[in-house]
């Protein structure tokens, strides 16, 4: 294979995903729902839940809207991130991952291209929802948009190896369910996209703790420092190590026969 | 198998069909022995194998939201097709199904015996030396299983297709049909057909195939 094959088969696998999410537009529809629904309801109800602090970015207090919005792109990114691994079992369990596994290209650049595509595809909904997020005050600079979004993508290909990981370990699709309860909600309100760490120090030291151990917490805060035109090292380290050990795990934990040999007739 | 020809894997349920083409399209590894594909041993090199090899599975598992040709698209893509070539032997291959018209429609408007259609159509996209048929008819009802036959002798004949099929429908089989009898894993028997009947001293392949049934699971 020459690397214009490995070309080809990136662009097949990429064309697949957005031809697939054109199809499934109400998926589009509550991933932009779903964090206007936090932005307009809850972030309201907090208006001033941030008044007088001061939080990194950002030189001087900011209203909560602006403050809960990278994090709002966080959960967008990973709902879309869990959608995609839900299709993976799915496609599993009906046996069309054979399709692509019979290919002749080495499964882990497989498996690599479809996480890179995945996380491409979720760049739809998070800039429609910072479009949105405009008519509520949360107005980054323009170039803020384009700064963000290898922050974006780095984000949403991390918790699409993480995806990948739960869909290797998942045996049914059905089971699914229990990771929303175990995997998407501490993720999400164990890390700082809806309180800044200080506020979690403040309430609990083991929160705090947990907030800073989860991935999920710096990558929210790559895309907030990103997105306001400033760059954190740290969080940067720490989203790109956690994508590297995740994308390696998955990889490794994939396994090709699982579910789809010896199913009954 | 002998190149240029048509094989047919005939066993009961369990007798290990499913699983001899998990073993050559490197979904399962061998945990013994070796297999080779034109040379390719499936350990070692399994890329150069995969490449050798058009596979249709028992399931159906073409993505009945998009078109056909977006399914071929999407296969001839990750077989490191370019979209040119992709283009023109998608054309080539549903021309040949009588699906060329139909090429933007959702798979899901097909009946069943086209879907099987598309999915010959897309495993032959990469131009395989070596199809792979995994109880290609199930569902089927008996007009598309003949018509899909008749295609299959067609690609073996024009072609110079090698076609390894598996079945445990023995009305499927013709009596000059080079068979091998599987059963609980092992070969109990290869050659014409017509001749394994006899040598087992059966009626006909229906009775041979419940006697092979009867003794994987004697009660």
């Amino acid at each position: 294979m020459k690397p214009v094959h490995y070309l080809y088969s990136f662009s097949g696998i990429l064309a697949r995903e957005f031809q697939r999410s054109i199809q499934q537009r109400t998926r589009f529809v509550s991933a932009l729902v779903r964090p206007l629904l936090w932005l307009a309801v809850f972030a309201a109800g907090f208006r001033s839940a941030l008044e007088g602090v001061v939080v990194p970015p950002h030189a001087t207090p900011v209203d909560y809207e602006i403050y809960i919005t990278p994090g709002l792109v966080g959960i967008v990114v990973l709902f879309n991130s869990m959608q995609s691994s839900l299709s993976m079992v799915y496609d599993r369990e009906m046996g069309s991952m054979r399709v692509l596994l019979t290919s002749p290209m080495p499964r882990s650049w497989l498996l690599i291209c479809k996480l890179i595509a995945s996380a491409l595809v979720s760049l739809v909904p998070v800039y429609g929802f910072l479009l949105v997020a405009r008519l509520f005050d949360v107005l980054p600079p323009v170039q803020g948009y384009l700064a963000a979004l290898p922050a974006i993508v780095l984000t949403a290909v991390m918790l699409g190896a993480l995806g990948l990981i739960l869909a290797s370990v998942i045996e049914q699709l059905e089971n699914f369910a229990g990771v929303m309860n175990f995997v998407v909600f501490p993720l999400f309100f164990l890390s700082s996209a809806l309180y800044p760490l200080t506020a979690m120090r403040d309430a609990s030291e083991w929160i705090y703790w947990a907030c800073l151990l989860n991935p999920f917490t710096h990558a929210v805060e790559l895309i907030r420092h990103t997105l306001w035109l400033d760059f954190s090292p740290p969080a940067f380290g720490v989203t790109m190590t956690a994508t590297l050990v995740l994308i390696l795990t998955a990889v490794i934990c994939f396994d090709p026969a699982k579910k789809m040999i010896g199913r009954p007739r | 198998m002998p190149s240029n020809g048509k094989l047919a894997l005939l066993g009961p349920n369990g007798a290990g069909k499913t699983t001899l083409f998990s073993l050559l399209t490197c979904l399962l590894r061998p945990s013994a022995g070796s297999i080779s594909i034109f040379g390719h041993d499936v350990t070692t090199s399994p890329g150069a194998a995969l490449a050798q090899l058009g596979v249709v599975f028992q399931q159906p598992t073409l993505d009945l939201d998009l078109s056909l040709s977006q399914n071929l698209a999407y296969h001839g893509a990750i077989q490191g097709l370019s979209p040119r070539e992709v283009r023109s032997r998608s054309q080539q291959e549903l021309e040949r199904f009588g699906l060329w018209q139909r090429r933007h429609e959702p798979v899901r408007k097909l009946n069943a015996g086209h879907r099987r259609r598309v999915e010959i159509a897309r495993a032959l996209l990469h131009q395989p030396r070596l199809l792979l048929l995994d109880e290609a008819t199930t569902g089927l009802d008996l007009a598309s299983r003949v018509s899909l036959h008749d295609h299959i002798r067609s690609l073996v004949r024009e072609r110079g297709l090698s076609v390894l099929w598996t079945t445990h429908l023995p009305e499927e089989l013709e009596p000059d049909e080079q068979v091998v009898l599987l059963q609980s894993g092992t070969i109990q028997g290869q050659g014409q057909l017509s001749q394994l009947v006899a040598a087992a001293g059966a009626e006909d392949a229906r009775a041979l195939l419940l006697s092979l049934s009867s003794q994987a699971s004697p009660s």
